[in-house]
């Protein structure tokens, strides 16, 4: 099962924290893009510009961590090793119908996305604290900053949203018979 | 692609195709197709080298969102098709997947039947207690008193199947159930199944948004199995009666031979075959 | 007197060993250079019913059973009376009984024939561990002429294991029956062939159906048993996996025809094989292949329908399903074969068809073929095989399962090509396969996929085109035998008339049969249905000249020669 109790002793060198963030900044950018494509197929054209605009902004980040780990060799690990300390990676916005609907606003989109970069910033700062080892706190830390600028900035662009009305989920229409 | 690394040669983006699905925001669904793909990266399996074939439903709709070789079959016949890849292809990795209607009703017998046979593959199906494309009615796992179908309106009454039960009784040799709101802890079901010789089944309970929107509720209920997994039937049996269908993780792994056809060739020619008929 | 063929029916009960001493004389008369025939008939019962051993022996390939039996055998007489309407017989055919066999049935002394006894009871007390079946073999091979080496040849390859106490008996009992021949009235006796320099098959039409099959290519099999398809599923399992295939018994027939669909899916010619309560369940699985592209042969032995119907009885009454079944407009081949060596030769075109033509193919083949026996020339290989036009070389771009080409055939791949990853699919699909709901992308497919079967040259394969004249015989399946005997007789008798058996069912062929009845003027249409299914077919897809007459009639009583000539003589 999924090492939801992992301790963070299995971060143990710069090469796994490494691993770490690649796989964060990786499953981030699967994500967002996926979102993107089904607000695109479901006509929610402004929320799938906004994660498109998201999974650029990841994309960023993997090329700034692939620019950290050149000249390392990032060990392999299975998707269910990783020490997340939760079932998915800090980053990945959720799949599920929790922050997910066809009808959702920018809103939605943005204050999920700010969830999961605090997220990040949580798990970077744990290590920093934790961690034994001063190359990987070294790492965290700097990789933490990353995160953190990219919390002020989605927090900024919530705030250029209004929260949606009540009745944002409304739909008069019934669901079609496909088949 | 990343920097140089002991990664496998594959990433999950590999074994997804370009064609976006229609499944609606929020379906469990989605992540099952991540897990997979992440097992398949995990396994390093040349996607070309995979068959996954589906009946009808929206979570058999999964093959066309994979870059692997997919066949999408008819309502409930999923499994023979499988089983006549993997039969007549056995170096093939062969997954078979469909939801919870396509599997345990009209495909209930192959599903009883590919179990027993036993054959290398794996079987995923996305349960989420309803038939989702024709717009929601009962399906094999609804319970008795879900009253919300236009063709029970006042629920079935009647006791919803359960698979894993099933499954063990027809002789399947790795049982396992997950839950797709954990993708990482479903792709590693997935990868052990799929490693697993013989039938491996794996029930995923995946929510549906649309029309079992109380679903929402099951990421608080799934659990971890509190015991290993057995390899005994008779206690796996067991560990099923206290079963409250949130149990996560694998629950049987057995070790029955995998049916193979012996396919050795002992004539020369289709010819020395006729001898028989001579008098 | 000798004859060009003689007619013989075994009957008895309760172990009697009838179909034994059947399958004996036939092979007998194999090996003594002779054509022959056989048809069985039962009671319900598993074992100790009823039964009878119905054959033909013939100087020339034996296409039919004859207008009436020269001779019928009852070992003893139990319940045969209940055969008396498969046993047609005349004042001058000969009824051999055993005085201790129990009554006489009415039915068969209402015939008027002559008769005679043979006491099988008594005479086999005589001979330690005799046999009265054995007696009874040796004096029908006595009475029409096969050289006793024959018989004894047969009766020792069949009886080595059994020992040689077993053997002893038997030859014994034979030698006794041959010897009590010459005490008993005279009947037709075959002219003896040595001639013959090849050796003769002893087959079944299921059992030809099978070696079709793999001589076609095929290498998986999925069976579910029914009757009368099951021996060619029998005659695959251990013929298949000496060749390197598999054959897997499936859960149902849903089962078995989606395992074909797999396994071809996979790169791998496949089959099946049932009859028409399977095929109907088999119909929606058809359409996936059809709608998908992927070839399979589905050998189909007609029996009595509807429903459960006669299940050991021959009939042609699966046309229509076989035809227009498929939900949707569904194009695919029907192959009928019009004799049991056909069986043959048909379901291997058919195999070799579906897999050229990427599609599904049925094979119409029926009861009275498939689980008839008969000696028959060697059947060459006709050098059809399963091979498929492959998707090949660089991919410039996505690969596109379902193009449209010329010949509406597609390059195909299978599993383990890389880079040709697609899903093949039943729903409607544009060239890529991805599914589709708009107009174009389904006119576009619907065309290819019809245009791929008609534009495809079957050669002459398509039918048995026999004879001229202004009057024509139109006919498919098993009734061609007893329609190509009344057609010689008619020739004989100074009469003109063409043969047109149609093998290719469909796709239907106007243009060619409208060439094959060039100067007719009248048609008959001759088969087993009662709702004379493939006159109807004729109507609806082909134009027949002048005035058009039909005989028909459903099963279990197979149409006889005479029936047909009669036919032709009144309408003369």
């Amino acid at each position: 099962m999924s090492s939801a109790e992992s301790q963070d002793s299995a971060i143990q060198s710069i090469e796994q924290l490494l691993a770490h963030a690649l796989a964060m900044e990786v499953e981030a950018v699967e994500r967002y893009e996926t979102l993107a494509d089904q607000m695109e197929t479901h006509n929610n054209r402004e929320v799938a510009a906004l994660f498109r605009k998201l999974a650029e902004i990841e994309k960023l980040h993997v090329d700034n961590v692939n620019d950290i780990s050149a000249g390392h060799t990032l060990p392999h690990i299975a998707p269910w090793e990783y020490a997340w300390q939760a079932p998915e990676s800090p980053e990945a916005p959720s799949m599920s119908a929790d922050g997910i609907h066809y009808m959702m606003h920018p809103y939605h989109a943005i204050a999920m996305a700010l969830e999961g970069e605090r997220r990040g910033v949580a798990f970077y700062d744990r290590l920093t604290a934790q961690s034994e080892r001063e190359d990987v706190r070294k790492l965290a830390a700097e990789l933490c900053e990353t995160e953190r600028e990219h919390v002020t900035l989605l927090e900024a662009w919530l705030s250029r949203f209004q929260p949606p009305p009540k009745d944002w989920n409304e739909d008069p229409d019934p669901p079609l018979l496909q088949g | 692609m990343d920097a140089t690394s002991t990664c496998p040669s594959y990433s999950a983006r590999d074994y997804k195709s370009e064609v976006k699905p229609v499944w609606c925001p929020g379906c469990g669904d989605y992540s099952v197709l991540g897990s997979i793909t992440k097992a398949l990266a995990e396994l390093s399996i040349p996607p070309e080298n995979v068959a996954l074939v589906s009946g009808i439903g929206c979570s058999s709709r999964l093959p066309a969102y994979t870059n692997v070789f997919g066949f999408h079959g008819v309502h409930g016949r999923a499994l023979p098709i499988a089983t006549g890849i993997k039969v007549s292809r056995p170096e093939l990795t062969v997954i078979a997947s469909g939801g919870d209607g396509d599997g345990f009703s009209i495909g209930g017998n192959h599903f009883m039947h590919a179990c027993r046979r036993n054959v290398d593959m794996t079987y995923i199906v996305m349960d989420n207690e309803v038939y989702g494309m024709t717009k929601g009615q009962a399906s094999p796992t609804t319970a008795p008193d879900w009253e919300k179908s236009k063709l029970t309106p006042q629920g079935t009454g009647i006791n919803p199947f359960h698979p894993l039960v099933i499954a063990l009784a027809a002789g399947a040799n790795f049982i396992a159930r997950g839950f797709s709101g954990d993708q990482n802890g479903t792709a590693q079901l997935i990868t052990e199944a799929i490693r697993h010789p013989g039938f491996s089944f794996v029930q995923l309970l995946s929510p549906c948004v649309t029309f079992r929107p109380e679903q929402r509720d099951w990421k608080d209920m799934v659990h971890l199995a509190a015991v290993d997994p057995t390899d005994d039937p008779a206690r796996a049996a067991r560990r099923l009666m206290t079963d409250d269908g949130f149990n996560v993780g694998v629950l049987f792994r057995g070790s029955r031979k995998p049916f193979q056809p012996d396919r050795r060739v002992s004539v020369d020619s289709v010819a020395d075959l006729e001898k028989e008929f001579v008098l | 007197m000798t004859a060009r063929s003689v007619s013989i029916t075994f009957a008895g009960s309760g172990g009697a060993g009838v179909m034994t001493a059947g399958n004996m004389l036939l092979d007998a008369a194999g090996r003594a250079g002779l054509y022959a025939y056989m048809t069985r008939s039962s009671g319900a019962q598993i074992r100790g019913g009823e039964a009878a051993a119905m054959m033909r022996l013939s100087t020339a390939p034996v296409q039919s059973h004859d207008d009436h039996y020269d001779v019928l055998v009852a070992i003893d007489w139990q319940n045969v009376g209940r055969f008396s309407a498969e046993i047609p017989m005349t004042a001058d055919s000969l009824v051999l009984g055993d005085p201790d066999g129990g009554d006489f049935p009415e039915q068969i002394r209402a015939k008027g024939t002559r008769s005679a006894d043979i006491p099988f009871k008594k005479m086999a007390k005589e001979i330690d561990g005799g046999r009265p079946n054995m007696i009874a073999l040796g004096a029908v091979a006595g009475l029409v002429g096969l050289p006793e080496e024959a018989v004894l040849g047969v009766v020792r390859d069949s009886l080595a294991k059994k020992g040689p106490a077993a053997l002893v008996a038997s030859e014994a009992s034979v030698r006794a029956g041959m010897a009590f021949a010459a005490s008993l009235p005279p009947c037709p006796r075959l002219t003896n062939t040595q001639g013959q320099s090849e050796r003769l098959w002893s087959i079944t039409g299921n059992e030809a159906a099978g070696l079709g099959a793999v001589r076609g290519g095929i290498r998986f099999v999925a069976a579910y048993p029914i009757t009368p398809g099951t021996e060619v599923l029998e005659w695959l399992a251990p013929n298949l996996a000496k060749l390197g295939g598999v054959l897997v018994q499936a859960e149902d027939e849903l089962a078995s025809v989606n395992q074909i669909i797999g396994a071809s899916y996979a790169g791998i010619p496949s089959l099946t094989a049932t009859s028409g309560p399977g095929l109907a369940l088999m119909i929606e699985s058809l359409g996936l292949a059809v709608a998908s592209e992927t070839p399979i042969t589905v050998v189909n032995v007609m029996r009595g329908g509807p429903s459960t119907g006669i299940p050991v009885k021959s009939e042609q009454s699966d046309l229509n399903i076989a035809f227009y079944g498929l939900h949707g407009d569904a194009p695919h081949l029907v192959v009928a074969p019009n004799s049991l060596a056909d069986c043959s030769f048909a379901t291997q075109w058919a195999v070799h068809l579906a897999d050229s033509l990427q599609t599904a193919a049925i094979v119409l083949s029926d009861q009275s073929l498939g689980q008839s026996r008969a000696t028959i020339s060697p059947p060459a290989d006709p050098g059809f095989r399963a091979v498929r036009l492959m998707a090949e070389g660089e991919l410039a771009d996505r690969y596109r399962r379902y193009t449209n080409t010329e010949s509406g055939v597609s390059p195909m791949a299978v599993p383990g090509m890389k880079g040709y990853q697609y899903t093949a699919d039943g729903l409607e699909h544009n060239e890529s396969g991805t599914p589709s709901s708009a107009a174009a992308d389904h006119s576009n497919q619907l065309d290819k996929r019809l245009r791929k079967l008609t534009v495809h040259d079957y050669g002459a394969h398509w039918a048995d085109i026999e004879g001229d004249g202004d009057i024509a015989v139109l006919t498919w399946g098993s009734t061609t035998g007893p329609v190509r005997e009344a057609l010689e007789r008619w020739r004989a008798s100074g009469g003109r008339g063409r043969l047109v058996s149609i093998r290719l069912i469909s796709p239907v062929r106007p243009e060619q049969l409208a060439a094959a009845l060039e100067g007719v003027s009248r048609v008959l249409v001759v088969e087993q249905s009662h709702g004379a299914q493939f006159h109807r077919y004729l109507r609806a897809h082909y134009d027949l000249p002048g005035s058009v007459r039909t005989f028909h009639r459903p099963g279990p009583l197979p149409i006889r020669p005479n029936e047909i000539f009669r036919q032709l003589a009144d309408w003369s």
